[in-house]
């Protein structure tokens, strides 16, 4: 037997890259972390793979395999509550999910809002499993009131800033932000909710908060906070990300600043596309109350539409942390918040691509090439030279969630028993196995 | 006939038979709360804690006497901070408390939910005595027995409930027991305190308090609190009064043998004047009466309902 010139091969999958638009049976020659090229599933291909010893060998057959998924909304709750999570069982989480690459939000204590607190996650990130891209503060400390030092945390490696968690209610500070963040070339990314709109509020604002006798937070808090934002980033200028789109208002908000050719771009999570507010009164579960909240049926039949149209350019998880003593408790005294890195693959084919509303190719493209190119990330893509990350999905395998099965330190997820189709068989970071399911 | 539940965490879903049930029964109780002796063997043996996490008055003392004059022993707990700030969960106190052996749990919390979050953490029975803006279903309940006690019967009865919907859980477990038993229910009140799509409910919507009441049989008035004039919900007390109050004069626009109904505690001269609370179509005083036999006849069926488990 030869020596193997390559370091790994996936062979035999269906290779999907919406960057390269690519789509067919592939084999990928992986090289010192990186790809080398890919080679279409020819009987010539075949003959040459087949003389490789096994372990360089992963069979993908009838498996997806796609650039290493993209998660641009996570909490890893790293530095200050590592008892939720840590940056290494977050990554783990990730790659259990399929994810290769993850963008953590900076409301840590302390807060990443200076180059310190980001320098401290990257080396944290160092030997974990997956890629950690830091978001810093717009302000210092979250609080709304000053600008943190944006051009040190850029320098330092952060990649957006977003107040996430809260919304950046001062319109003057906003507008700021955005002024000033134009100078490093990166996006601000709101989490759009009007603090006075929302105050209190603990679920949407509908017949069910009505019924359940609940404070509510309006779809109109929602879609006021984008508006403003659009406008603002339509009379700046700069970069404006929409994080966890919820309501159909806000999905038709973005559609139009679009079309005018504002320099806007959305995520949207499971959570808006897979859950409904009148399942909160079923058994007062904390694990739905989320910012923003499960919203009513149009809202979710709003930003599956937002998806489909291309309005909404990417899926994101939200992945929230949270201890079990602080969600097994009243339903307004638990903080909001699911996880989400093992369940959004799973959800997301089972509720858009099984039911026909996204392609595979549109499925991925939001996971993957559509988040690189918002934060200007070099993943994304299988194009020779990139590194090799790699998700290779399992479409045929159904699966129930299970508590037990989460590697993420904390398992506040709505979706315990849920029966889903497709996960990650394996995940690949820049060549190595980083997860592999048997 | 039977209740199907071994809990009362509200009345919506309850079906008519159910609530006839606990009307019917507690006609019984009704009486012996008339007799010199007021006390009967029913629950000896049964332990009832009252879990009090919000003050109250009249429906902590209407459930413990109950308890008392059923036999049961009763202990309560009353506290006014959440357990959250006290460092204890509320699994963990009440899992500790039913350690000691209870039986049944009597419950008022401010979070919606919480009669449900117990079951989920205890043997014991639960009855929901107000949760948060969302049920409060044994006043419902004494509010129904009120109204049949004086008319023999619920059905095409027209209820009107005035004042804070948003806020009230009485308002809302009136309006799924009234409409369980047939009776046409409208809610009246500023638009500020009529909750978003409150329409699903399935009654009749009025900003109006004389249209609202005009041809109605039983008006019951809601507390109005102070809070809502500080969290920018209404202008003033005095314009609540002028707009909403109930007064002798706008009597004249309900049907003839009219009943007027208030769950308390009441502000006098706020959303009903001393006049009409004290009149002799006002019932607010029977009301509270009523609650006791209300609540022996829920305590009784629950802990019937016990016992056919064990």
């Amino acid at each position: 037997m030869k020596k193997p010139i390559f370091d790994l091969i996936i062979k035999g999958g269906r290779v999907i890259d919406p960057a390269l638009g690519f789509g067919r049976e592939a084999n990928i020659f992986i090289k010192d972390g990186t790809i080398v090229r890919i080679e279409n599933d020819t009987v010539a291909s075949r003959k040459k793979i087949d003389s490789y010893p096994a372990d360089n060998l992963l069979n993908a057959e009838g498996m997806l395999v796609v650039p290493g998924l993209i998660d641009m909304h996570v909490h890893l709750r790293e530095p200050g509550r590592e008892d939720e999570e840590t940056i290494i069982t977050g990554c783990q989480a990730a790659a259990a999910g399929g994810f290769t690459s993850v963008c953590c939000m900076p409301n840590t204590f302390p807060a990443i809002d200076n180059q310190e607190t980001v320098k401290f996650v990257l080396s944290r990130a160092e030997r974990a499993d997956a890629r950690v891209y830091v978001v810093g503060a717009v302000s210092k400390m979250l609080k709304g009131e000053e600008l943190s030092e944006i051009g040190d945390l850029v320098k330092a490696g952060a990649v957006a800033i977003s107040d996430d968690g809260g919304y950046v209610q001062n319109p003057q500070l906003m507008r700021h932000a955005l002024e000033y963040a134009k100078m490093f070339g990166i996006p601000i990314i709101s989490h759009a909710e009007d603090q006075f709109l929302c105050a209190g509020g603990i679920m949407n604002e509908s017949f069910q908060s009505t019924r359940l006798g609940m404070i509510g937070r309006p779809a109109v808090g929602e879609v006021i906070a984008v508006l403003r934002d659009i406008k603002l980033c339509e009379f700046i200028g700069g970069r404006l990300h929409i994080a966890h789109v919820s309501t159909a208002g806000a999905v038709e908000a973005i559609r139009q600043a679009k079309a005018q050719g504002i320099a806007v771009t959305a995520e949207a999570c499971p959570q808006h596309f897979c859950l409904t507010d009148d399942m909160i009164g079923i058994g007062f579960d904390t694990n739905l109350r989320v910012n923003p909240p499960i919203r009513s049926q149009k809202d979710v039949d709003a930003v599956i539409t937002g998806l489909v149209d291309g309005t909404i350019d990417c899926i994101a998880s939200d992945h929230a942390p949270h201890a079990e003593e602080e969600k097994d408790v009243e339903f307004d005294q638990a903080p909001p918040g699911m996880i989400g890195l093992q369940t959004t693959l799973g959800l997301v084919q089972t509720f858009l691509v099984d039911k026909g509303f996204l392609s595979w190719a549109d499925a991925i493209r939001k996971m993957t090439v559509n988040p690189a190119r918002i934060l200007n990330l070099p993943g994304g893509t299988l194009q020779a030279g990139a590194s090799a990350d790699i998700t290779i999905i399992d479409t045929d395998r159904k699966w129930t969630v299970r508590k037990k099965d989460f590697l993420s330190k904390s398992k506040n997820s709505p979706y315990v028993g849920w029966k889903l189709s497709g996960q990650a068989a394996y995940t690949v970071l820049g060549g190595r196995v980083v997860f592999g399911r048997n | 006939m039977k209740l199907q539940s071994r809990h009362l965490l509200g009345l919506e879903g309850v079906p008519a038979d159910e609530i006839s049930l606990i009307l019917d029964t507690a006609i019984t109780f009704r009486e012996i709360i008339e007799r010199p002796i007021k006390k009967v063997p029913t629950l000896r043996g049964i332990t009832v804690l009252n879990l009090f996490y919000e003050p109250s008055t009249r429906t902590k003392i209407s459930f413990e006497l109950a308890e008392k004059r059923l036999s049961a022993d009763a202990i309560t707990f009353t506290t006014s901070t959440s357990s959250v700030k006290k460092g204890e969960t509320l699994k963990d106190t009440v899992r500790n408390i039913e350690a000691m052996k209870i039986n049944m749990v009597v419950v008022r919390h401010s979070s919606s939910g919480v009669p449900y979050f117990l079951t989920q953490c205890l043997d014991s029975n639960i009855i929901n005595a107000g949760d948060g803006a969302h049920e409060h279903p044994t006043q419902a309940l004494l509010d129904l027995f009120t109204i049949r006690q004086k008319y023999g019967h619920l059905d095409g009865l027209r209820v009107v409930l005035i004042g804070d919907v948003k806020h009230s859980r009485v308002v809302r477990s009136n309006i799924w027991g009234l409409k369980a038993m047939g009776a046409s229910v409208a809610v009246c009140g500023p638009s500020t305190l009529l909750p978003y799509e409150v329409e699903q409910f399935g009654v009749d919507i009025y900003t109006d308090l004389e249209k609202a009441i005009d041809g109605a049989d039983v008006v019951n008035i809601m507390r109005i609190q102070l809070e809502r004039q500080q969290a920018g919900l209404l202008p003033s007390q005095r314009e609540y009064t002028n707009l909403f109050g109930i007064t002798a004069d706008r009597l004249r626009l309900l049907n003839k043998n009219y009943t007027i109904m208030h769950p308390g505690p009441m502000n006098r001269g706020v959303e009903i004047t001393p006049e009409v609370a004290d009149g002799e179509s006002s019932v607010i005083l029977e009301q509270v009466t009523n609650g006791q036999a209300i609540r022996m006849a829920v305590l009784y069926l629950l802990s019937g309902k016990r016992e056919e488990e064990e």
